[in-house]
């Protein structure tokens, strides 16, 4: 039987090593290599990766800025355009009822100008016609003067013999002077 | 490592076999190399690789880092931002970033020579000799008392210290040594010893365990020492597995604690 248990305690075995007397050669070589850990890792290497971490931080934040930023760009673009449309579609129906007023008004300038020319047309006319009717009839009184003088003429020269010849001149005459009229008439008209 | 026989007559047992101090006790790598190859030992080579482990790391992942990262740097940044997130800004503040160089570099060279404890072949702690804590406690310590006397000023630092405000008088008369002592005495030592011990202690549980397995299986197999070889066997298993995490565990410490007296140095009102 193997006396185990008991062999367990560290102290048994001979050696001269003392574990809590640092070895010198130890004490350099972790010295030397520590330094060289803490300059080449740390130094050299640690601040590298801290400025690529700062670097990387900065381009998200600044990446989220400018999204933010062209989207609020985005936003303001879209308002204004909105705004502009209204305004746009305000515009329109103004011009459109102004055009409506105005047409409205042109018709009414227009049918007051054409019944003034009517008016204009229909009083020509009437005191063309009155001029006409006037030299007519200074035309047919001194007619009636020659005819009746020449009627008295003819009275007279026939010499009233026979009131058969009379009536005769008399019908002629008046014969005469309905042809007469009607010419004038038909030139009148 | 062949031990003395202390027990010959009977044959050998176990217990001439149990690993001791002897476990960390390493001659020059050269046996018969030069005189000043003579410091060229297991534990200096491994600090040595450690330190050219983190080098590489640090020098792949970060020489020309990419503002989008891919391959190493990946790992690099993980690490980094773990340092930084959970020790330096937690520890110092706001300008925990600039002491980032210092703690990263700490962190991983810390590890790194833990973590050569579990490693095949390597398969010894470099912190498990106390030179190597004391080199790093040491450099925390002197830059602790830099900073805090460039920051509070030589009579401001020890008021701070011993005499901090708003306590009753009588209590300064206890607390005032107290503090002086754990703060200038005991916290180099605490520092270094903390790391020192874990790793020696955590080195010798895995060669005790992996020289039971070792012995009652492939040495001297019998049917009653087998079952405590199997039991050593998955012990040194779980053992090595309960070191990885100590080892990364106290690698953090260090720089935590490293990292929270150089923030005591900077704010002391905190």
């Amino acid at each position: 039987m193997y006396n185990l248990l008991a062999a367990t305690t560290v102290a048994q075995t001979e050696s001269d090593y003392q574990p809590l007397l640092p070895e010198t050669g130890e004490l350099v070589v972790g010295t030397i290599a520590f330094a060289i850990v803490l300059i080449l890792v740390g130094k050299f290497l640690v601040p590298k990766i801290q400025e690529t971490l700062a670097e990387r931080s900065n381009q998200i934040e600044g990446g989220l800025k400018r999204a933010e930023e062209a989207q609020a760009e985005a936003q303001a673009t879209l308002d204004d355009y909105k705004a502009k449309l209204a305004e746009a579609r305000h515009e329109a129906s103004r011009l459109r009822e102004e055009a409506r007023e105005q047409g409205a008004q042109i018709v009414a300038e227009m049918r007051e100008q054409a019944q003034a020319e009517a008016r204009r047309i229909v009083e020509a006319a009437q005191s063309q016609i009155e001029a006409e009717r006037q030299q007519a009839l200074q035309q047919l009184r001194a007619e009636v003067g020659t005819l009746s003088v020449e009627l008295a003429g003819r009275v007279v020269g026939e010499s009233l013999e026979d009131s058969a010849r009379q009536s005769r001149v008399v019908d002629r005459f008046l014969e005469e002077l309905e042809g007469r009229a009607r010419t004038q008439e038909q030139i009148t008209s | 490592m062949s031990a003395p026989r202390l027990l010959a007559a009977e044959g050998e047992t176990f217990q001439d076999h149990v690993p001791g101090l002897n476990i960390f006790d390493w001659p020059p790598l050269f046996e018969n190399g030069p005189a000043w190859l003579d410091w060229l030992t297991k534990p200096t080579l491994i600090v040595l690789l450690s330190a050219l482990a983190i080098i590489v790391f640090a020098w792949r992942a970060f020489r020309a880092p990419q503002l989008v990262p891919k391959g190493v740097q990946n790992v690099g940044e993980v690490a980094y931002l773990f340092v930084r997130d959970q020790v330096a800004r937690p520890m110092i503040g706001a300008d925990g970033d600039r002491w980032m160089p210092f703690l990263f570099s700490t962190f991983f060279f810390i590890l790194f020579m833990n973590l050569s404890g579990v490693i095949p072949v390597l398969q010894l702690p470099a912190t498990s000799h106390i030179a190597i804590p004391i080199v790093l406690a040491l450099v925390v310590y002197v830059m602790m008392l830099f900073l805090s006397i460039k920051h509070q000023g030589l009579v401001g630092y020890f008021k701070n210290m011993m005499f901090p405000p708003g306590l009753p008088g009588p209590i300064y008369v206890i607390l005032a040594p107290i503090e002086l002592l754990s703060n200038i005495i005991l916290r180099p030592f605490t520092h270094a010893v903390r790391l020192f011990a874990n790793m020696f202690a955590g080195h010798l549980l895995i060669a005790f365990f992996a020289s039971v397995a070792w012995w009652f299986l492939a040495e001297k197999l019998t049917v009653l020492g087998a079952g405590i070889g199997i039991v050593g066997f998955l012990m040194s298993i779980i053992m090595t597995a309960f070191e990885i995490f100590v080892q990364s565990l106290q690698a953090f410490i260090f720089t935590l604690l490293a990292a929270s007296y150089i923030g005591g140095a900077l704010h002391p009102e905190h």
